[in-house]
């Protein structure tokens, strides 16, 4: 299926290929970057492309892309998702997925590389098996390992392609067992000019930190499963018991995963929990504009909303802003026309305004565009989902649980 | 020189040590030293690593080694080191020979020779006891592309392929397409390794030689079929990667083997044009989504000609829907394109949720999705309707989802929303991106042309959008409002004369052209203006572009022939300037006009219609979506997003004008269905038994089984050498009675009675003459028996006295000789036929091996199973179910023998009344319900619900009917009939039916008469879950002996004093519970020396409705009331609650 794989930096240079069949040329990436230089914006170069001889399926991850080569039909998500796990991969194994990072490691990479493609078919993808047969670097052992010449590759053979869970390994042993669970919750709206919700909607979340000696069996109950709508979950929880008993039956990984997604029913109304006033004009005749922006909070219901911030995307023909913020701070980058307000807690006493004016070049054409970040601790909404509890069967110690929930904006934007 | 090259060498040398530093130097270095300077440097530089490589310290191995790898991963040459390298293959270091390996999968083939050296290692590792290193053996060898040795790793597949341990035979399925790649003409022999990896039952294997199917012989859909239903069931436990390639295939299998469920809504759709169906559709999906899954049923069954869908069909959508929830994109729009090319129009619902939440993924899966969300909303709209807002656009979105967003938001506009739609792209207009807004326009232009009440008000946006500051905007609209224009011009000269004013400022070619050619075309309601834009255009013709040069000709040509007094000159001159014009199509494009308009002595008959020519009317341009009829590509592929056939691209084909057989895919089926059924329970029972999870359990299983059936003889029970030894019709039948229907069932179980019987007492005999005679006719009319059947008669005797004559403690023994003899008599059943074939085309030694305690259990299984997918519908709802089999025929006799008379078959006069509504909150209506024990003709896994309607009010009552069903998931209600009028003081029955799913859950609805809806729900007590089964005393303790441990439960208990006696015992428990008497005359039959024993054990058996798993109940009495209550049932839950049930029943 996926026959070779490129990684390619942002300036448009190869620094690791893979092939899983026969060797294919770097020069079939030539494709690739004239779709590259067509496309202006990277995030903008289609995702597939086709050559005389080859398709080119490619994701844009960490300023990097990930160019595989394809030569026959196959689902295009597939490969998709495939690139999007062997970025994860990279990220989980040494913490983020960066070029540097990438070429410090490059001999671990590409041994991964060639353990999660068997002739380009995806062969060990779980993170907990991969690290049994290649071991992640951690400080330690790279002391030890400059000092002894051994490696990361783990001496014993793997056992978790075998074992009864697939994503777990076996033989795990801790002697704080713990288990976290986050509940982050996502608001993603629309506002119009005037402050009115076009579209909101919440999106949630539960990453997991399960530490457990074992093979634990977690349940995890909500109080009001029947706010879920839409869910995906982690290969873990089984199906069945989630549709007849509406609770998370699993044996979870070792370690950091995400455990469920989901989509709160909106039948009621997102609380949208800030307001924004905004007036953006440019005048016809002189070179200048003014901006002027109030918010301030709405239904946090005592909550306080922190890591306010607001970013404002400028048409290009604004040259600068002259802005005081009774507020917090604000920059404006020049190159990339954007404008960041950090406003940080929000005072409901004393409302944060920005205001002032912007020098521009005469043609001002399209309207800047605003995305806002937030914060709230705590639970907020009144659609939140809560855990009721979490049970542990198939270990006799008690293991230490936790749960936090945070709800924060997502894809929240307000139009002009 | 030398002295350049060692300075280059230091700095790579550096380079190579901090890992990072400047690549692309280097590398430039490198590529520029292809030829001579390099050819220096080279060797010099590997001089060290080859020493390394040569040294005896592991350490300094695995450095060379690292070092090595690192370079191939830059992409450079570092074939020159082999053979320093392959002489570490057999290294003892596991990180040096995993490094080793890796390096020889890259250069084998360029140095093939020396690669043939490191063979003989791998072929070793492949006899290694250890699985692992036989599985890496394998992959490194078939990585190896070196045509030599193909028929080494021919012989390493197919030995690989019948390995113990399922990693390496899973490792032999990855190895297939390598091989095939590299050989093709070993395709016919790799065919034959695949059709055994099929057979496979470890989910470790499947997804992987599906993958190799598909790669190398696509076309051989039969290898499919018997695996089909294996394949469905094991297909939520298959890796992620696994579920997308199996659910690709069996896409394609369910096109060339199924009906379309669709079948009659194309057929209306034919019959009443384009208009009805897009409203029809709209009707249908607007609904709620699970109220649609309720329908399903019903819009189905309402057409003229019912579509029976078949089971396997249902099988494979009912398997796939929870992979929706799955977390992998791939596999939620694998099941997506599933449903969307399989499901019946009503279901394929269900897929837009799982779609729409891929919208929060990454922009590459946002781009992917949407392209096929773009393609479904043109076929069924209604589906997306309810998440139009989803497709909303942020500014941030890149550039080519913003597009495909447009796409589906204007794929999704119909009269109803189209306001809010248009106020959407109003805001879209004023984005930054111009791209974007150039769509938006061209976007607009589409809803209007589709819907004609906004057409007006688009028209009016778009002018207004002329005096747009941005020139883009402009021309966007320009060419638009042209497209618009043609559909009614006459109305609109207004808006053609305020264009004719933009030529003076507008500069995008294509909308200068765009306005010429509209002045020219309705020249005649621009009179005035159109030849003063002529004459500006003549003046500005050798500066304007070729699109628009061709256009001023055709201006002045159309004005030519409509006013040539004013405009003849223009034309003229304009002629003359094009004659001279640096492109041939304008010059071209001058002459032939001149010829057809001008009239000269040589013109021809042309020009005589040069009127017609040019001010012929032309059709408006239909805008159409550029998704269109892209559903004829497998949705999800990379055909279709490609919208051109990609290199091994499988057709989708076409669905089949008959079904094809389905009993193809009846063979299989062992555990696939045990370890479905066993999921069931293991999921919903999994808080009693937590020590152990059930996933791992099945695994455990699964990896269990090949053991046993690989090693032959000493783990198998003593049996399997005696079936061994029977003809090979023997083993056949082992495979054969797996899968008895549910009517050869009984058969079976009389023939067996029979021949027991003929080893009975005088007296037994005489009764049993009767029965004999009886039977007599029925098996000739159905017998094909062979004559081998024949000839195996006595020595199944012999047997059968065997078995008799063992003790009954000795229960596994006679156990497996009593379903070894039931095999065997099987073979004398209706369906001798279609089993033999089956039977035949299995691998005759398989069977054999199968003969160990877990199998069993799994036969029985199997005939639920077929039970099951049997619901031929019954024409008359009472008493088919059993008049149908041969079971009334056999109770009825043995009613007769032990006098027991209404016991076996469930009593309707015992039937517990339940009230639903009662008469004062139903104001006057009152219900009440019973359930009636009959089978449910419409769906076979559905509860009959009797339902008595009684209207005590003084008014009467209207359409009773039932709404807004709620149920838990997987719950199906069949609604009964809406009750048109119920007059006053007078009573209605109607019957509906309800699909437990094996719960105990209530079934929620609301009761609506023409005035009041009255909330009510139906709570099955448990014993109304199952329905009777006939069983001999055999078969019962043979079926009881596979339900043991966690699956029976015992209570003690003293019986009611009134409840002392057999027959209340049995009014009492078959009062409980729909469960049938288990004759105990043939508990004399089999221990004839014992008198009638004065505590007698009552049994009674049944199977749920849904899932047919058995229920078996056994109440022993005991001395002085006290009895032992013992149930057993898979479904642990079930049998829990029957006991209490059943308990309250015999104390009160």
């Amino acid at each position: 299926m996926i026959h070779s794989l490129f990684l390619i930096n942002h300036s448009g240079d190869i620094f690791l290929e893979k092939h899983w069949k026969s060797v294919i040329s770097r020069s079939v990436c030539d494709y690739f970057f004239e779709a590259r230089e067509k496309a202006v914006d990277p995030e903008n170069v289609p995702p597939v492309l086709q050559t005389p001889h080859h398709y080119l399926i490619s994701i844009y991850r960490g300023k990097l892309f990930f160019l595989s080569v394809i030569q026959t039909e196959v689902a295009p998500l597939f490969v998709i998702e495939f690139l999007h796990r062997v970025a994860d991969t990279i990220q989980d194994y040494f913490g983020e997925c960066s070029e540097g990072i990438i070429k410090d490691n490059i001999v671990t990479v590409y041994e991964l590389l060639e353990e999660m493609l068997d002739n380009g078919f995806p062969l060990a993808t779980e993170s907990n098996v991969l690290k049994e047969m290649i071991r992640p670097p951690t400080i330690l052992r790279s002391v030890v390992n400059t000092l002894t010449g051994s490696s990361n590759v783990g001496d014993t053979l793997p056992t978790g392609q075998l074992s009864n869970v697939p994503w777990r390994r076996a033989g795990v042993k801790y002697t704080n067992n713990e288990a976290y669970f986050d509940v982050i919750e996502e608001i993603d709206a629309i506002l119009d000019k005037s402050g009115t919700t076009v579209f909101a909607e919440i999106q949630g979340v539960i990453e997991a930190c399960v530490r457990l000696t074992g093979m634990p069996d977690l349940t995890l109950s909500f109080m009001n499963p029947r706010l879920l709508d839409d869910v995906s979950f982690h290969p873990c929880v089984r199906f069945k018991r989630w549709e007849s008993e509406r609770v998370l039956s699993f044996i979870p990984p070792d370690g950091n995963f995400t455990l469920m997604n989901y989509h709160v029913s909106s039948q009621n109304l997102v609380a949208i929990p800030v307001y924004v006033k905004q007036s953006i004009s440019f005048f016809e005749t002189g070179p200048c504009g003014r901006l002027d922006i109030t918010i301030g909070p709405k239904q946090t219901m005592g909550k306080t909303v922190e890591n306010m911030m607001v970013t404002i995307h400028m048409p290009k023909a604004v040259l600068n802003a002259n802005l005081t913020a009774t507020q917090g701070t604000y920059t404006y980058d020049l190159t990339t026309k954007v404008l960041v307000w950090d406003i940080g807690k929000l005072n409901p006493q004393k409302l944060p305004n920005l205001r002032g004016s912007l020098s521009t070049q005469l043609a001002i054409s399209g309207n800047p565009r605003y995305i806002m970040t937030l914060k709230l601790s705590q639970l907020m909404l009144v659609d939140c989902l809560k855990v009721s509890r979490l049970d542990m069967y198939g270990e006799k110690y008690k293991p230490f649980k936790g749960v936090k929930y945070l709800t924060k904006a997502g894809k929240f934007q307000v139009r002009t | 020189m030398s002295c350049a090259t060692s300075d280059l060498e230091v700095q790579e040398e550096e380079e190579e040590e901090g890992g990072g530093g400047d690549h692309e130097e280097r590398a430039h270095l490198e590529e520029g030293g292809g030829g001579g300077g390099s050819f220096q440097t080279q060797p010099l530089r590997h001089d060290d690593l080859k020493e390394m490589l040569d040294s005896n310290k592991d350490s300094l191995k695995l450095e060379a080694m690292k070092r090595i790898v690192a370079m191939i991963a830059r992409g450079k040459n570092a074939s020159d080191l082999f053979p320093a390298v392959v002489k570490n293959v057999a290294c003892k270091n596991i990180e040096v020979k995993k490094l080793v390996y890796v390096y020889l999968v890259r250069y084998a083939e360029e140095q093939q020779d020396l690669a043939l050296l490191s063979i003989s290692t791998f072929q070793r590792g492949l006899k290694d006891p250890n699985q692992l290193i036989r599985a890496s053996a394998l992959r490194v060898l078939s990585s190896i592309r070196v045509t030599i040795i193909v028929p080494i790793m021919m012989l390493a597949i197919k030995e690989a392929a019948s390995d113990m341990s399922p990693y390496v035979r899973k490792t032999a399925a990855h190895a297939i397409p390598k091989l095939y790649s590299l050989d093709p003409e070993q395709k016919d022999q790799l065919i034959e390794v695949i059709e055994k990896l099929l057979a496979d039952k470890t989910t470790l294997v499947a997804g992987s030689v599906v993958m190799a199917f598909e790669e190398v012989c696509p076309e051989r859909i039969d290898l499919i079929h018997k695996n089909y239903r294996k394949l469905c069931n094991l297909l939520i436990d298959v890796e992620e990667w696994g579920q997308v390639v199996i659910i690709n295939m069996l896409t394609r299998y369910a096109r060339t083997q199924f009906l379309n469920p669709n079948i009659n809504e194309s057929l209306l759709e034919e019959g009443s044009g384009g208009d009805k169906t897009f409203y029809g559709s709209d009707e249908d999906e607007d609904e709620d989504e699970e109220e649609k899954e309720k329908n399903a049923e019903a819009p189905a069954m309402a057409k003229r000609k019912p579509y029976v869908m078949d089971p396997d069909h249902r099988l494979l959508l009912r398997n796939t829907k929870p992979l929706l929830q799955s977390r992998n994109a791939a596999v939620v729009m694998a099941v997506a394109q599933l449903y969307f090319h399989l499901a019946p129009k009503a279901e394929v619902g269900v897929i837009a949720k799982a779609l729409v939440r891929l919208l929060r993924s990454h922009s590459e899966v946002q781009y992917v999705v949407l392209q096929n969300v773009a393609t479904m909303t043109i076929k069924r709209r209604g589906m997306f309707e309810p998440y139009l807002k989803s497709f909303y656009i942020r500014s941030t979105d890149p550039t080519q989802i913003k597009v495909l967003k447009l796409e589906v938001l204007t794929n999704l506009a119909n009269e109803t929303n189209i306001s809010t739609i248009l106020r959407e792209f109003q805001t879209y207009i004023k984005s930054m991106d111009k791209d974007f807004v150039a769509a938006t326009i061209q976007a607009i232009g589409r809803c209007a042309t589709n819907i004609g009440e906004v057409r007006d008000t688009c028209l009016n946006g778009l002018v207004q959008l002329l005096s747009n500051r941005d020139e883009l905007v402009v021309a966007e609209s320009v060419v638009v409002i042209k497209k618009l224009l043609q559909m009614q011009p006459e109305k609109h000269s207004d808006i053609i004369k305020h264009m004719a004013k933009l030529t003076d400022n507008i500069q995008v070619p294509m909308a200068r052209a765009s306005i010429l050619w509209l002045i020219g075309e309705y020249c005649e309601h621009v009179p005035k203006i159109a030849p003063d834009v002529l004459r500006k255009m003549a003046k500005s013709f050798t500066n304007e572009e070729d699109i628009v040069k061709l256009q001023i000709i055709n201006l002045a040509a159309k004005l030519y022939l409509t006013n040539s007094k004013q405009t003849k000159l223009l034309t003229q001159y304009v002629l003359n300037l094009a004659k001279y014009d640096q492109n041939y199509d304008i010059r071209d494009r001058a002459r032939f006009i001149r010829q057809l308009i001008v009239p000269t002595e040589k013109s021809g008959a042309l020009s005589k219609y040069a009127k017609k020519l040019f001010l012929a009317l032309k059709p408006a341009p239909v805008l159409e979506s550029p998704f269109k009829d892209r559903d004829h590509f497998q949705l999800g592929s990379l055909s279709h997003l490609l919208n051109a056939k990609a290199g091994g691209y499988q057709e989708l084909p076409d669905w089949p004008e008959a079904a094809p057989d389905p009993s193809v895919r009846n063979v299989e089926v062992k555990d696939s269905v045990f370890t479905l059924l066993e999921r069931v329970t293991t999921l919903t029972s999994v808080p009693e038994w937590t020590k152990c999870s059930s996933r791992e359990k099945r695994k455990e299983k699964k990896v269990e089984k090949p053991f046993y059936s690989d090693s032959e003889g000493e783990s198998g029970p003593t049996e399997s050498a005696d079936s061994e030894s029977d003809s090979a019709s023997g083993s056949e039948s082992g495979s054969g009675s797996e899968e008895s229907g549910s009517g050869s069932e009984s058969v079976e179980s009389e023939e067996g009675s029979e021949s027991e019987e003929e080893e009975e007492d005088e007296e037994e005999k005489n009764k049993k003459k009767k029965k004999k005679e009886l039977k007599k006719p029925v098996q000739e009319s159905e017998s094909e028996q062979s004559s081998e059947e024949e000839e195996r008669k006595p020595e199944r005797k012999s047997k059968q006295r065997k078995s008799d004559s063992e003790s009954e403690s000795d229960e596994e023994e006679s156990e497996s000789e009593s379903s070894q003899s039931e095999s065997e008599d099987s073979e004398s059943e209706a369906e001798i036929k279609k089993k033999k074939k089956a039977a035949e085309s299995k691998p005759p030694t398989k069977p054999v091996k199968k003969e160990n305690k877990k199998e069993k259990k799994e036969m029985s299984l199997l005939d639920l199973d077929d039970f099951e997918p049997a619901p031929s519908p019954q024409v008359t709802p009472v008493n088919t179910f059993l008049s149908n089999s041969l079971v009334t025929d056999l109770e009825g006799l043995s009613l007769s023998d032990t006098v027991l008379s209404p016991a076996t078959i469930a009593p309707s006069s015992a039937l517990k009344n339940y009230e639903l509504l009662h008469r004062i909150t139903g104001e006057g209506l009152s219900v009440e319900y019973c359930f009636s024990r009959q089978p449910f003709s419409p769906d076979a896994n559905m509860v009959a619900v009797q339902m008595q309607f009684t209207n005590n009010a003084t008014s009467d009552t209207k359409n009773l009917h039932m709404e807004d069903v709620k149920l838990q998931s997987g719950m199906r209600v069949k609604e009964f009939p809406e009750i048109e009028l119920l007059p006053a003081g007078e009573t209605a029955a109607a019957v509906m039916g309800i699909d437990f799913c094996d719960s105990t859950q209530a079934a929620n609805f609301q009761l609506c008469t023409h005035t009041k809806k009255f909330f009510v729900s139906i709570q099955p007590p448990v014993g109304e879950l199952m329905r009777p089964i006939f069983l001999t005393e055999n078969e019962f303790k043979k079926e009881q002996g596979q339900l043991m441990g966690m699956n029976e439960i015992t209570e003690k208990l003293t019986l009611d004093a009134k409840c002392r006696n057999e027959h209340a015992i049995v009014q009492r428990v078959t009062t409980a519970a729909n469960l049938s008497r288990v004759p105990c005359g043939s508990d004399k039959e089999c221990s004839p020396p014992v008198p009638p024993p004065d505590h007698p054990i009552h049994r009674f058996a049944g199977r749920t409705v849904t899932s047919s798993s058995l229920v078996l109940v056994t109440v022993a009495t005991k001395e002085e009331g006290a009895a032992q209550l013992t149930v057993n049932c898979e479904k642990m839950l079930i049998g829990t609650m029957l006991v209490k049930d059943i308990l309250l029943a015999l104390t009160q």
